[in-house]
């Protein structure tokens, strides 16, 4: 039968079993709706094979063009699947349960983006040598091509989930994430293409790595915080 | 154990440029089942939103325990049990694993404790199948189990009885009856009577539309 | 309502009401409208008319006297709009949303016009409308921003909701606009190796920034007004259920 009220409660587990918890969830969920789960990286592909085909074949010309092909292709991949990380929660009523649990919503918001990310940023990241060869990017510029795609999308996933809290409430929200987000991005674009760029060149790379962990470290302090606030907006609204 | 949960203050809440209450005051009292009632959009779900915490959009004051409500959110968070017009039910999870999540967002619950429950709400042989598969009564009864397994104090409850059998509402009534009676307390909307579960106070919107 | 905190001096929360607000509005109005109209009037003369022409530029420098106030103007806007936005957001300020939500309209103009005009002193000055540089793609993010800023506030539907989802927008994109900034800088010394930069200007003679620093100040007092104007419609709006909105309409 139900527990005595008032009980002397179980000392709070707590923290670290809710973000292990979640991660776990998420990953479940992901990997039972397995087409959403490719769907992100077939987009990838798809941008990525429109180049050639729109602009020239030219190796010399594709290997330029490559490092901003790739990371364009990978900040509208990780935009698409934006919009479902909360949206499903939103919808069968999750997301009431999840904010309206003692624990710190940040917590929760963390484990979400990095399942997000990991299914998402990361498989772009591994990806990201085949695509290269498609795009005769020279096999210097792969490791910098892997290491700013490792740094940079995390930041991407933090970000855009700022945006898919907002228009959680929102019946379509997929065009407007994309108003709200794509601005916030440019700064990881400068300087994940300046990366590998720096990396064909055989220029240095330490100085680009070092700000996009900057911003994924500022990121990662502050988007949970922006995030957290937006979903309670959203499911208050 | 009678000492006052819940307190609410000239509570006021208007949507879409109507004023759902105005000056909206009650007290819910430990071992006290208060029922919201209302027609059809006089602001029940709203109201029962507002006091769980959910929806901000109003004015006024809510106390719990006391003290102000925006004090103590994880003190109150920790003793409420929100069941709202989505079960939060994730169609892919199996009801196990819904269960042990909700175990997790609520630390002090045992996740031992999650078969007993499901058992209770006659799931049982369906813990590892996902929830689509089951029927919409079937569905809502996962999201009931986590009464059973609650130690939550206050019990905020919108429509607990939609889509559940005769029989399976008789035994959340003899639930509830059972919360109440350890001191605990159920704010609730339902259009069926409540039968059994001792006093029950009610809380008429209607009325309060015509005096805002 | 507002939540009373010692430490707040008492104007602060008769700024809440909406009333004393808008009451407040009218009475300054006059005043900044004046002098906005003397300082734009006066500043545009003497711009036009009476500052000595550039040594390099010639007269298509001239357009310096809008762009640069507009430039500043979309800029501070965006913080006020920010920063209203988070005393709305801390203190459920109805005042302070409808402040944060009148300025956004404003500072998007502003950031256009920068922009237009920035692209008016391109052709003479590079030769092309657009160039890539470092300020004009900044001032595009931040018309990007204002954007995304009142798309999404007209598409939610419940008005404090929108508001409040706004102004968390608004201070993320508070927090980023230096991080761009910085961003796009130095892309742009990567890409342009020191062009022509438009503003930096080496010790500009008095006859060129005193009619500069009155547009500047006449830009702002402009701004005051707008807002104003528009924070009164919003009020109106929002309160029309109020009795004293009622009195005010039948009175006139």
């Amino acid at each position: 039968m139900n527990q005595p009220l008032n009980p002397q409660r179980r000392p709070a587990i707590g923290m670290g079993a809710l973000f292990a918890a979640t991660l776990k969830r998420d990953l479940k969920l992901s990997l039972r709706r397995k087409s959403e789960l490719v769907n992100p990286l077939i987009f990838f592909l798809m941008v990525i094979t429109l180049f050639p085909l729109g602009v020239s074949p030219e190796p010399g010309f594709l290997a330029e063009l490559a490092p901003g092909v790739i990371w364009v292709a990978a900040l509208l991949a990780t935009l698409l699947s934006m919009d479902s990380l909360f949206r499903t929660d939103f919808d069968d009523g999750s997301l009431e349960q999840l904010l309206l649990s003692p624990q710190p919503v940040m917590l929760v918001v963390c484990a979400k983006v990095l399942a997000h990310w990991m299914l998402t940023g990361l498989a772009l990241t591994l990806v990201a040598p085949l695509i290269s060869v498609m795009l005769f990017l020279p096999a210097e510029g792969v490791p910098g091509l892997m290491l700013s795609l490792l740094l940079g999308t995390p930041t991407l996933s933090l970000v855009g989930a700022i945006g898919a809290a907002l228009t959680v409430g929102l019946k379509r929200g997929g065009v407007l994430i994309s108003l709200l987000v794509l601005p916030l991005y440019i700064p990881v674009l400068i300087f994940g293409t300046g990366a590998v760029q720096a990396a064909v060149t055989g220029l240095p790379l330490d100085g680009y790595l070092a700000l996009l962990g900057a911003l994924l470290a500022l990121g990662t302090v502050l988007a949970p915080l922006a995030i957290g606030a937006a979903l309670r907006i959203s499911v208050s609204g | 154990m009678s000492q006052t949960m819940l307190k609410v203050e000239n509570l006021f809440c208007e949507r879409d440029d109507r004023v759902l209450f105005d000056q909206l005051s009650f007290e819910v009292d430990g071992g006290e089942i208060v029922q919201i009632e209302g027609a059809n959009g006089s602001g029940k779900t709203t109201l029962l939103r507002i006091l769980s915490g959910l929806s901000r959009n109003y004015e006024g004051e809510i106390y719990w325990q006391g003290e102000p409500i925006e004090k103590v959110r994880e003190e109150f968070r920790a003793e409420l049990l929100y069941f709202g017009h989505q079960p939060g039910v994730k169609a892919l999870l199996t009801p196990e694993e819904n269960l042990h999540w909700y175990c997790a967002l609520h630390a002090s619950l045992d996740p031992a404790r999650v078969q007993e429950a499901l058992e209770q709400v006659g799931l049982r042989g369906f813990e590892d199948v996902p929830c689509h598969t089951l029927s919409a009564g079937q569905h809502r009864r996962v999201s009931l189990a986590r009464l059973y397994l609650s130690d939550a104090r206050l019990w905020i409850l919108d429509e607990p009885f939609t889509a559940i059998d005769k029989r399976g509402v008789a035994a959340k009534e003899a639930l509830i009856g059972r919360h109440v009676a350890q001191g605990g307390s159920v704010i609730l909307t339902t259009h069926q009577d409540l039968q059994g579960s001792g006093a029950v106070r009610s809380i008429n919107l209607d009325r309060q539309g015509e005096r805002g | 309502m507002v939540e009373k905190k010692k430490w707040l001096p008492r104007w602060f929360y008769q700024l809440a009401s909406p009333r004393w607000c808008y009451q407040i509005c009218g009475k300054l109005l006059p005043g900044f409208a004046v002098a906005a109209l003397i300082l734009l009037l006066g500043g545009i003369v003497w711009a036009l008319l009476f500052a000595p022409a550039d040594y390099q530029q010639g007269n298509s420098f001239r357009i310096i006297y809008l762009h640069v106030p507009s430039a500043i103007l979309a800029q501070s806007c965006y913080m006020m709009m920010a920063v209203a936005g988070a005393i709305g957001l801390i203190w459920k300020m109805k005042v302070a949303d409808m402040v944060a939500k009148s300025c956004a309209p404003i500072g998007a103009t502003m950031a256009v016009l920068a922009l237009l005009t920035g692209a008016i002193w391109g052709k003479p000055t590079w030769g092309s409308w657009w160039v890539w540089d470092a300020r004009l793609t900044s001032m595009l993010i931040l018309l990007f921003l204002y954007l995304g800023v009142m798309a999404l506030n007209s598409a939610i539907e419940s008005e404090s909701t929108a508001a409040q989802a706004s102004a968390v927008l608004s201070l993320v994109g508070l927090v980023n606009i230096p991080i761009i900034k910085y961003s796009v800088d130095w892309w742009n010394t990567l890409h342009q190796p020191a062009t022509f930069t438009l503003t930096e200007r080496p010790a500009m003679p008095a006859e060129m920034w005193v009619p500069l620093l009155m547009m500047v100040v006449g830009f702002y007092c402009f701004f005051a007004v707008s807002l104003m104007l528009r924070l009164r419609n919003e009020i109106l709006r929002r309160e029309r259920r109020a009795g004293w909105v009622r009195d005010l309409l039948l009175s006139k």
